[in-house]
């Protein structure tokens, strides 16, 4: 006689290993990270990074394509020139993407669940601000990397110069990333609906521009070009821009640019500013929305 | 060792005293936290998870102080809010594995003890679609799954009944019972009901305006009366008088005749008179408390055990925050 039964192997208690803050940390970094590009997240969250990011190839490949008929030097878009050249879509990307990461998760009150384990404060922000940079720098450095690759398939002459192009504009490409997922997450961070947080970090990017553009105008029309350079501070591409034209040796590529060692010094301190800023702002908001 | 224990724990906020002086202690088990809403209830579990820093007053959680260890406290609780707390747009497996890593378990780990936990709160095919089509009570679920994911000492579940159609909350109290008594893992679950505790708590403590108002065991709450509820088919008003002139002392209540019990012989005049008038009587029983009631009659006489009550103020107070 057989008997079969069907076992409830009921509740079974967890005896593994519980792993410490830095796994914890590198998790929730991935988890932003993919967060960002809209990965383990419906569809059509992923139509706008990942059309974007689309956008952001198509010069680079058709400045390499252009070079491979022509062969002028001309053709090939300047490593620094690229991000500073593409602003508007990189900052759509800032607009669309810094809420999902910022204010998503304050919106639907998931923030307490996170410091009620052990997560800490600051390893929060980090993780999402490490996972914002690092979206926003791949958004950049894919596409310089693919005209470098082109540059280098084509056999576009002075390649040592080109390498030294290439790695200067990458590490441009960070700060970039830096300025701009700093100011992006704390604007996203206080405008709880996604809407909102897409409309003010566009306006604050659009306002910035606009108003360093008139100060610049007016500026060079009273030939006051150490005014219209320092003015280049208040815009966050401008701003970069003064750290690779003078400390990393690239071509200016915005309208005016802070003269001398000390202008990208100081260019390079706003920068560091805005983002240890950034964090500490954002661990205060955080902190704050673990306890609601 | 008490899995909870306060002394003198205070917590003011500009306008408001959250907690007042709050001494208790509690074994483990299931435990009741009963209060109206605005009581301190909420307050208190964000201190115990070491979250909030009290005003003044010392507390233990696990044997693990608060101020000193709330990462170690942390590491070993788990906590259900009351509120609203889950994405829409991530599935309810992609998000309890995420919680689970969050609590440290290793990526595989995190992906079996999701699978297990979803199936124990009763969530099965649903749980690999997005949480924002999902109804209350399966929101609750993915709630609950969340605070149990990394197997727990004790979890902190928050009103888990609010919003829950009859059916939902019966089987929203079935499941504390087995995470009680199953899962070996002490809960302290908060209401503003106290019947649904009766049901699952071994122990209930009640604060009203952050002070303690009782904390004993359910059985105490709930001891005989010596009333006797009296339900017959028809004819209640009748009986009632024919009791009330037999010398008992009769109130009606509801469809039922409350009978103070006089004596052994209180249950044959009863029985006797039911048969004399021919009527169907469908039941007599003892009445037993209810916990409601201390909230009804205030400071009660005589205490079944836990901790001593200390001097009761007891006035009905609103909801501030």
């Amino acid at each position: 006689m057989s008997v079969s039964t069907i076992h409830d192997i009921g509740y079974r208690h967890y005896e593994g290993r519980r792993l410490g803050r830095a796994y914890m940390t590198r998790s929730l970094y991935l988890h932003n990270l993919r967060a960002a590009y809209g990965l383990g997240r419906p569809a059509r969250a992923k139509v706008m990074p990942f059309l974007l990011a689309a956008i952001m190839l198509l010069p680079a490949t058709g400045s390499v394509a252009a070079f491979a008929i022509t062969k002028e030097a001309e053709a090939l878009i300047p490593y620094a020139a690229y991000a500073p050249t593409m602003q508007a879509i990189i900052a759509i990307f800032m607009a669309t993407q810094a809420p999902v990461l910022a204010s998503r998760e304050l919106r639907f009150h998931v923030i307490p669940l996170y410091f009620s384990r052990p997560v800490g404060h600051l390893d929060f922000v980090l993780a999402k601000l490490g996972a914002m940079v690092t979206a926003l720098f791949a958004l950049m450095a894919v596409p310089i990397t693919v005209l470098y690759a082109g540059a280098l398939v084509t056999r576009a002459p002075d390649p040592g110069e080109h390498l030294v192009r290439f790695l200067t504009a990458l590490v441009g490409c960070v700060l970039y990333a830096l300025v701009l997922g700093a100011i992006g997450l704390v604007i996203a961070a206080f405008t709880p609906r996604r809407g909102f947080g897409v409309a003010a970090v566009i306006a604050v990017y659009l306002v910035t521009a606009a108003f360093v553009a008139i100060i610049q105008g007016l500026a060079e029309m009273e030939s006051n070009w150490s005014l219209a350079g320092w003015a280049g501070l208040f815009a966050p591409f401008n701003l970069v821009d003064i750290v690779q034209v003078r400390l990393l040796g690239a071509e200016s590529s915005s309208i005016a640019i802070a003269p001398g060692l000390p202008g990208g010094l100081v260019a390079l301190a706003t920068c560091l500013g805005l983002a240890a800023g950034s964090v500490a702002v954002l661990y205060a908001r955080f902190r704050k929305a673990g306890l609601s | 060792m008490p899995i909870i224990a306060t002394d003198a724990l205070t917590m003011r906020f500009p306008r408001v005293t959250a907690l007042d002086a709050l001494s208790v202690a509690v074994e483990p088990g299931v435990v009741g936290l009963v209060g109206a809403n605005g009581a301190g209830k909420s307050t208190l579990i964000k201190i115990l998870l070491g979250l909030l820093p009290p005003t003044s007053g010392r507390a233990s959680v696990l044997g693990l102080d608060i101020a000193r260890e709330g990462e170690a406290i942390r590491e070993r609780v788990g906590f259900m809010p009351e509120y609203e707390c889950l994405p829409p747009d991530v599935s309810a497996t992609e998000f309890v594995v995420h919680m689970a890593r969050m609590c440290g378990l290793p990526p595989t780990a995190a992906r079996e003890r999701a699978a297990d936990t979803l199936r124990h709160v009763g969530l099965y095919e649903e749980r690999y679609r997005p949480i924002g089509g999902y109804s209350t009570g399966m929101r609750q679920r993915v709630k609950l799954a969340q605070a149990l994911v990394h197997d727990p000492q004790l979890i902190f579940l928050d009103e888990p009944t609010n919003g829950l159609d009859p059916a939902g909350r019966d089987e929203m109290l079935d499941l504390i019972r087995r995470i009680g008594t199953e899962f070996g893992i002490s809960v302290l679950v908060t209401s503003h009901l106290l019947g649904e505790l009766e049901r699952v708590c071994d122990h209930v403590v009640i604060i009203d305006g952050g002070r303690l108002l009782r904390s004993q065991a359910v059985e105490a709450y709930t001891t005989e009366s010596g009333v006797l509820t009296v339900e017959v088919d028809e004819g209640r008003d009748e009986l009632g008088r024919r009791l009330y002139d037999a010398g008992l002392s009769v109130r009606p209540e509801g469809r039922f005749l409350l009978v103070d019990i006089a004596g052994e012989s209180t249950y044959d005049v009863i029985r006797d008179t039911v048969a004399e008038l021919e009527l169907r009587l469908v039941r007599m029983e003892q009445r037993r408390h209810r916990i409601e009631e201390v909230f009804a009659t205030g400071p009660p006489g005589p205490q079944g055990g836990g901790a001593p009550p200390p001097p009761v103020d007891y006035a009905p107070q609103g909801a501030p925050r």
